[in-house]
Formats: structure tokens, sequence, C-alpha cells
């Protein structure tokens, strides 16, 4: 009995040195598993804003993930507040290009440029002005909106922001602060 | 102490140490295999052959191979491919194994499936084979991966993105799983070192589990007979082999085995030296380039049919079907409900189940590789409630399936 008793207490020590020494490693794995932090210091890109042409799509690069840049024509931002009218059922000024990031007087689509679905990333076509990923057939309008599933959202939108005719990828200006709180984007 | 006397032979001396006479008894002598079996049941030999090829091939690729984003590509389809030796052979060898292997499980598995090889008694084996799928699974992916070219790095992408659970948008997962925004240097060799090392380790182990899950309620037979393996192996040692209805797994049985296993290497090695091709994707043959998709991407054909299953529906329906696939042939002891394991044959309603259950997994497969368009796109959603709708009336047609009395 008494060495039973002693037994258990030897066993239950163990259990508690193992099982500390358990948890500590497992929290190293999972660190090693991490991001390096130069991985994660890496990547702010700044875009000159003035380069762009009307509906000619630019796939410029932040974080290793490609960025779409849309400059968008004054024909497209027509059909922009005709669509977005009608998806919302707001006027028009009320929702305001929400999409859009305005730099000088243009409007631009700046998202990344990866399928909302699974990643792969939609092809543009400048006639149809749309996108279409060819993985599942997911399509988006030319401010990045979708307009057909499997994608559950709009194309992400990086985060900005505007130093007068640049912009910076990677910090987060107030207009991309007000697109995060309006629901425009996700954060990526 | 044990007590050892002076060995009158090696043989001797390492059954003194080792009791290598019981274990050879015990393992393979007095190890009794049914008569009445066909060359389906050499599946299981056949793929551990598979395996052993899958290892040395990849030893050998493993002395050039650089886990490198810049120079992944070329260690394989210039140092590997036109420097090195018969390099060619080893990947051939790799990529034609990893493709036909899948082919043999999936044989293996529908050959359980039929004769009811996974019940009263044989659950753990269906289980431990079930876990060897997933860890094949996660090795042929890992190995994708390695190459580095356009397909290596857009499965990738893929495939770690379902890691953040659809809607509940957990990128920070993915990134850790990752270890970078994108696939990148840091994927890369983490999956290498998956590859290499800690998933053939868990493939090893597995494979001691579901062998040693094999040996005492030992394989099924083609009629569904229950087989005293006592008496039958008492009539065996008698001298009577004529009437005993097992033979030994060694030298019998294995004989037989391996002449299977020699049929099968000649259409491996067909294969590797005049069909190759079919197991290297084209696409996989530019580099990987993080800024462009590939027009069409898909899987290799044993992933297709699950593939399949996640494409017709909206993110997150499509992730909670594909979970359902994945995990669904764990079930299936216990959601066959009926005590008969017997060929599906003589099984009433459950005849038609397997043969559905079959022809619409080929149906998934086939509609995974073509573009998900029109008509196909339809084929594909409704196979796929097929395959759902099949699991869930499986319990309902076992449970009221009449018992068989043999």
């Amino acid at each position: 009995m008494k060495d039973n008793s002693r037994r258990g207490f030897m066993g239950k020590a163990f259990g508690a040195v193992a099982g500390v020494g358990a948890v500590a490693s497992l929290y190293a794995m999972k660190r090693s598993w991490d991001p390096l932090p130069s991985v994660k210091a890496a990547g702010f890109t700044t875009l000159d804003m003035s380069a762009y042409n009307d509906n000619e799509l630019v796939t410029e690069k932040w974080r290793g993930k490609p960025i779409f840049v849309l400059k968008q024509s004054k024909e497209m931002l027509e059909t922009y507040d005709k669509n977005i009218s009608q998806v919302t059922g707001k006027s028009t000024a009320e929702m305001d290009k929400k999409r859009l990031i305005k730099i000088g007087d243009d409007y631009f689509a700046v998202c990344v440029g990866l399928c909302t679905h699974l990643g792969c990333i939609p092809g543009y076509n400048p006639e149809e002005k749309g996108f279409l990923c060819a993985c599942h057939g997911g399509m988006y309008d030319d401010t990045g909106m979708v307009t057909k599933s499997p994608p559950p959202r709009g194309l992400d939108i990086p985060p900005f922001k505007i130093d007068g005719m640049k912009l910076v990828l990677g910090e987060e200006g107030p207009e991309y602060k007000k697109m995060l709180e309006d629901g425009i984007t996700l954060k990526v | 102490m044990a007590h050892f006397t002076k060995a009158k032979s090696l043989h001797d001396w390492l059954n003194q140490r080792l009791a290598v006479d019981t274990l050879r008894r015990v393992l393979s002598t007095e190890y009794w295999i049914p008569k009445n079996i066909n060359f389906l049941w050499a599946m299981g030999m056949v793929i551990a052959v598979t395996f052993g090829l899958l290892l040395i091939s990849g030893i050998f690729l493993l002395m050039y191979y650089q886990p490198n984003v810049d120079l992944a590509f070329d260690s394989v389809n210039y140092t590997i491919m036109q420097e090195v030796g018969y390099g060619w052979l080893w990947r051939h060898i790799h990529g034609v194994a990893a493709s036909v292997v899948f082919l043999i499980i999936y044989i293996h598995m529908f050959t359980g499936i039929y004769y009811g090889s996974y019940k009263n008694g044989r659950e753990m084996i269906w289980i431990s084979g079930m876990l060897l799928f997933v860890a094949f699974s996660a090795e042929a992916f890992s190995g994708y991966m390695l190459p580095w070219g356009q397909m290596s790095y857009w499965a990738g992408m893929v495939i770690t993105n379902l890691f953040s659970m659809g809607g509940l948008h957990m990128d920070g997962l993915v990134e850790w799983i990752r270890g970078d925004y994108v696939p990148s240097q840091a994927f890369l060799n983490r999956f290498f070192m998956l590859h290499v090392l800690l998933i053939p380790l868990a493939i090893l182990g597995l494979i001691g589990l579901h062998f040693g899950a094999l040996r005492i309620p030992h394989v099924n037979n083609q009629d569904g007979e229950k087989i005293d393996f006592k008496a039958e192996s008492k009539k065996y040692l008698s001298g009577d082999k004529v009437h005993a209805k097992v033979i030994r797994f060694a030298n019998d049985f294995i004989s037989k085995d391996m002449m299977v296993v020699g049929i099968y290497l000649v259409f491996f090695f067909y294969l590797v030296f005049y069909h190759y091709d079919f197991a290297m994707d084209p696409v996989n043959f530019d580099p990987a380039n993080g800024l462009k998709t590939p027009t069409h991407i898909y899987p290799e054909w044993y992933f297709l049919w699950s593939y399949e299953i996640l494409r017709p529906f909206s993110t997150n329906l499509g992730l909670i079907a594909f979970a359902f696939a994945q995990v669904i042939f764990f079930l299936l002891p216990f959601l066959d409900r009926s005590p008969n394991a017997i060929p599906a044959s003589r099984r009433g309603l459950f005849k038609y189940w397997f043969w559905a259950m079959l022809i619409d997994m080929i149906i998934l497969t086939a509609m995974g590789k073509v573009p998900p368009e029109g008509l196909f796109s339809a084929i594909g959603f409704y196979a796929a409630l097929v395959f759902i709708g099949l699991w869930i009336v499986l319990p309902f047609i076992t449970k009221y399936e009449k018992k068989f009395k043999g």
C-alpha cells in the first residue's frame, strides 16, 4: 500500500514534468513554423498612380501577391454608378464609388489579384470589362465586385495610404480604414 | 536471468537471443491464410512493393534535389534528368509509382468494401488502412510541391487556402502553414521536410499497425465463410493439407502473392519506360510563377473525385461537402449496420449501393478533369449529391438487410 502510493506519487510527478515539457515544446514547435520576422517586415510597395492608362490592367506585386491596378474610364464609372445602386438599392450619391480609390481626379480599382474562393488569379477581359477565374468559374466586374459565385465576396483591397499622386501598399491610411469600417473589404 | 547454453550453430545462437523461430512461426509459417481467395487479395503486397520502389527511387532523387525556390526546378529538370546517370529512371519510377499506387489503393479499398472485410473484428484493419490513405495523400501532395513548377505552386496555393475554412477567414492559419504570405522558400522547405521525413515515418508506423491489425482477425475470404482458423490449421499441421481450408502465409501464400506482384511489375515498368508521361503534367514543366495562374488547375487524377465534390458548391458548402468526403470512408464499418461480411453480390440492396458508389466516383473523377462549364458542371453537381446521398442511405438499407445464414 505504502509502495503503491509512493509509485502513484512518482507517476504523477513525472506526469507533471512531462506535461510542462510537452506544452513548452509544442509552443516552441508552433513558433518555429511561424513566418520569419524578415518575411513579416518586408512588404511596402509604392505605386506611382500617374503612370496608368484607362481600362488597362496592370499587375503589381505586394508581399508576393499580385495586385491588380485598373484605372477606371469615364464609361466604366457610369456603369459602376448604375450597378451599385441596383445591387445595394441605395442612391448613387450615398454609395459614391466606395470600392474605388480616388487619386487626383481619377478613380482606381486596386485589389489583391487572388480569387476570394481559393486564391487563383482571375484574368481580365477589357472588352467585357470583367474578371473571370478559370479555376472554378467565378466572375468579378471591373471594380472587383463579385458577379458570379463561387467567390464569397469581391476581390480584397490591400491596406493602402494615399500620398499625393502615390499609393503606399502595406500602410493603413484613413481611406482604407473607412473601407474596413464600411465592410467593403476584409483585412488582408 | 535467462539460461543460455553454448550455441550449436549461428541459427541456435540467434534463436537463444532473439527467438527467431517463434517469430517466424507467428509471423509467417503459422500465420494462416484461407484458400478461397483470389488475385485481389494480393493488392496489399502490390502496394507494399510499390512503396518500396518509391522509397528506393526517392533515396536517389534526394541525393541531387535542391529544396530551394531558385534551384529546385533545375535540379529536377536539368540535373536529375540530364546529368545524373540514370537519374531519369529514378524520377520516372517515382512519378509513375506515386500515381499507380493510388490506383492499387483504390482497388484494395473497393475489394474490402465489396467483400465486407471491414467489420466483425476487422474494423481496425479498415481504420488503419484509411489512415494510410490519408498519409499517402499528404505524401503525394507534399511531393508534388517539390519540382516547383506551375502546377506545384498553384496546387500549393489552392490546397493551403482550404485551411482558411471559407467563411471563417482563418488567413493567419494559412500564413502559418506556409511560413509566408504566399508559397515561397519557407513553404518549399517545410514541405520537403514533410515529404522526406515526417510523413514517411508516419507511413512506416501505420503499415506496422495495418499488418498488426490483420494478424488476429485474419484476412477475409471471397465466400464470406466463417473459418475456424484453429481447427483448420490443426488439420493442416497434421498433414491433411487437402481438406484444410487454410494455407501457411509463407511459403504457400506468399508464392502466389509474388506471382501477382511479378505480373504487376511487368506492367509497371512498361509504364515507366514507355508511358511515364501520364504521370507528368506538362504544365509543371513551366517554372513556378506567383503572378500567373495556369488557365486550368486540376489535381492529379486520384484527387479528382473529392475535388469535384468541392467544386460545384459555394465556398462554405463546398468545404463542408469536401470535409464530408474526406472523413466519411472512415465511418464505413459503423454506417454499414448489417452483420453480413459476405460478397456484395449476395447482400440485397448493398449490391446496388456498391456499384452505384463505384460508378459515381468514376463520374466524379471524369468531371473533375474537365473545365467547370455547362453540362459538365451540372453532371458534377448531381454526382456530388449522389455521393452524399449514398452515404446517408447506407445505414438504412443495411439495417434491413436479411441476415445471411452460412
